[in-house]
């Protein structure tokens, strides 16, 4: 607020001064100019009869001419000041308003608004640094997930749509450059509340700057950064100081069509977790095995090149410029575009071709060219704007590579189900025979429907219920929490994935194991087992009855009992758990997040 | 040379130099103390404050307070003044002249403390 204050004093000095000298002599004038009373004696005006005329004649007020009708000498100075003072009040008046026209002080007032409204959040929230397509579709997500986000951009235009969004709830959004230090700081970086930071700008440079930023400033937070890259001298140097998460686009599509190509189960399985519409069992692509093309030798190009070495594959490139020294694989010059160069690059005999080039138009023509010389194709096309994902549709293409919804992607499901990574990461190690069993398995679950994933741990938090259980001896396992809270009898929909316990982590564990405090599970089934099992966690009834123990009721109504028999009063000491969430059973937590608020 | 600095130092001073001349003579007798010279102070001393605004710095701020004082002493005494004048009916009178002669001194002191630091910050000015 300081420096608003100071701008606009500064603004206005010159006009304020102005008013102050033209009333001065103002005043002075008719104070000084003789004139005449009512009985035409002599008379001159005193100060302050001069400051009152003078104070309603400059605000054009008017009263007339007091205390006595004034002489020729008198009206004629008045003339003067008349204009002189409305001139003078225009001139501040119009000074006022500019100021507040002027981009640069609305930005500061915007600024200032932002800082307070951000300082005001009481709530964990992420920072997500670029609006563009990626940005959107993350704050989507986010925000219908029920998270706050604020939102830095550069452009002032997408700051305006995130205003007008309909989105259910209002985000705080700053136009500003997020590489600038300051800005992140007015963002809310040292916020206690603040979660992460994505930093999602199309500028691989701005990205590094608010990561390093975010590394330094929010240094004792130890604040975790997502970014975006799209290069690989970036990306290392983002891991190089310790970058938490780095998605490059390119490499990991890359990375997902090698796998889909070479082991398909296990690429399903990655799919079906990670994105929210999955593709059919069918669709596991089998006749992939043969000679690949690829069109455009650029980042993607590269990075599906890198990705498919030590495959079963081989691969022609297809690219404009001369094939690049030291390069030995088979090259064909030319776009691609044209059926002559896709000739020359053999398309009878090839069984796929990835469109990877930069142009969207190029791409498209890149697909329907070879789907007319060579029909049972299997194609990749490489979506660059979102806008154009109507005609990529159209196209029929077997695969769509769109970065926007990659990254999203990527960025969305850790934050929604934080063991996903790591279990993906086991994955790539299993055979595909494992993988094929576990689909079925999931198949089996969720059929055609959406399968939904989540995780918990067995804290305070997420599932209060067992972890008072535990504590007091009991023994629970992952086959009890399975079981329908409507109907013990049955189970949910639903299946574990793994477990992680003191950082090691089981890959789908017997249904015998027994749980202990500090597990984090995964889970995978229908989206409604998993708003049971979040009952059963957290609701010590329900969590009874699904354990097959005698029903336990709340404290009124074991109230009304023991008056009605008073002989058994000395029961069991308390354990009606509908209480326990409201009281921090970890004390430990609770000072840390004391401390943190205070820092 | 800077004008800016120049202007800013001129209704400094001037504003300690007009309140002086309008405070020198014997504080009970209005023939000594000029209604003029009291208007040339009350509005130079209210330029010397606008020009003070917008400073940020430290000093900027002291000298800013110090005009206010100045300010809300010399309004005070021309409140005093007219109301003697034309509302009480007594007129000028040896005490109201006194009482009006001491909140200009106080004015006064005001104004001295401004242009003892402006003089600090200039010989602290480093080249």
């Amino acid at each position: 607020m300081n420096h608003i204050l100071v701008m606009a004093i500064r603004r206005l000095r010159k006009p304020l001064i102005t008013l102050i000298v033209v009333y001065a002599l103002s005043i002075l004038g008719l104070v000084l100019i003789p004139g005449m009373d009512d009985q035409g004696q002599p008379w001159r005006m005193d100060f302050f009869h001069a400051f009152y005329f003078v104070s309603f004649m400059g605000s054009t007020i008017g009263f007339g001419e007091v205390p006595y009708p004034f002489t020729d000498a008198q009206r004629m100075w008045t003339l003067v000041c008349i204009y002189a003072t409305v001139i003078s009040w225009l001139y501040g008046i119009g000074k006022m308003l500019t100021l507040f026209q002027d981009q640069a002080f609305i930005r500061q007032m915007n600024r200032f608004s932002f800082i307070r409204n951000v300082r005001r959040i009481q709530e964990p929230f992420y920072l997500v640094c670029g609006y563009g397509i990626t940005g959107q579709l993350v704050v989507k997500h986010l925000v219908e997930r029920g998270i706050r986000v604020v939102v830095v951009d550069i452009d002032r235009n997408r700051i305006d749509a995130l205003e007008s969004s309909p989105l259910p709830m209002s985000i705080h959004g700053l136009w500003a450059d997020a590489s600038e230090p300051a800005v992140l700081h007015d963002a809310g970086l040292i916020n206690p509340h603040c979660l992460a930071v994505l930093a999602l700008t199309n500028k691989d440079s701005a990205n590094l700057a608010i990561a390093i930023t975010t590394k330094l400033l929010a240094k004792k937070q130890k604040l975790p950064v997502i970014c975006r890259s799209e290069s690989d001298i970036t990306t290392a140097n983002l891991a190089s100081f310790g970058t938490d998460r780095i998605i490059d686009p390119f490499v990991t599509y890359a990375d997902y069509l090698a796998m889909a190509l070479h082991s398909p189960y296990k690429h399903l399985i990655y799919d079906w977790l990670t994105n929210p519409e999955h593709r059919s069992l069918k669709s596991a692509y089998q006749k992939t095995q043969g000679r690949w093309i690829i069109c455009g030798y650029g980042r993607f190009g590269r990075a599906l090149h890198r990705s498919f070495e030590g495959k079963p594959v081989s691969l022609t490139l297809i690219d404009s410029y001369p094939q690049p020294e030291g390069l030995e694989i088979d090259f064909v010059r030319g776009l691609g575009t044209e059926a002559v160069t896709l000739k020359q690059a053999r398309i009878d005999g090839a069984v796929g071709l990835v469109a990877g080039t930069d142009n969207d138009a190029n791409n498209l023509s890149i697909i329907m060219t070879a789907l007319e010389l060579n029909p049972k194709l299997m194609t990749v096309a490489r979506q660059n704007d979102s806008n154009n994902a109507a005609v990529f549709e159209a196209a029929n293409t077997d695969l769509v590579m769109d970065p926007a919804r990659i990254i999203a992607n990527h960025i969305l499901s850790p934050l929604k189900t934080p063991l996903v990574p790591a279990f993906l990461q086991l994955l790539r190690k299993q055979e595909e025979v494992w993988a094929r069993s576990l689909l079925n398995r999931m198949s089996e679950l969720v059929g055609a429907n959406e399968l939904d994933s989540w995780d918990f741990g067995i804290d305070a938090q997420d599932a209060a219920a067992v972890l008072e259980d535990l504590q007091e001896g009991d023994a629970i396992r992952l086959a009890d929490i399975i079981r329908d809270p409507g109907d013990r009898g049955r189970k949910l929909a639903a299946l574990v994935l793994m477990l992680k316990r003191d950082n090691n982590c089981m890959l789908l564990p017997e249904p015998d194991e027994l749980l202990l405090p500090g597990d984090r599970i995964l889970f995978c089934g229908k989206p409604e087992a998993h708003r049971e099992m979040r009952w059963t966690l957290s609701n010590a009834n329900v969590l009874d009855y699904v354990l097959g123990k005698p029903m336990q009721s709340g404290w009124l109504v074991r109230k009304l009992a023991s008056w009605s028999r008073p002989v058994e009063v000395t029961a069991l000491p308390s354990s009606s758990s509908d209480e326990v969430p409201l009281v921090p059973l970890d004390p430990d937590t609770n000072h840390e997040s004391d401390g943190r608020n205070r820092g | 040379m800077n004008r800016e600095k120049v202007a800013f130092a001129f209704f400094i001073v001037l504003a300690l130099t007009v309140n002086f001349g309008f405070f020198i003579g014997d504080i009970d007798n209005p023939e000594h103390h000029n209604v003029f010279e009291f208007f040339a102070a009350l509005v130079v001393s209210l330029i010397a404050t606008v020009l003070k605004l917008g400073d940020r710095t430290h000093i900027g701020a002291v000298l800013l307070a110090t005009s206010l004082v100045a300010d809300l002493q010399l309004v005070t005494a021309a409140f005093v003044w007219g109301y003697a004048e034309h509302i009480s009916g007594t007129g000028m009178t040896p005490s109201v002249m006194s009482s009006v002669v001491s909140l200009s001194a106080g004015a006064l002191l005001a104004n001295l403390t401004s242009v003892i630091l402006l003089m600090v910050e200039t010989i602290l000015l480093r080249r």
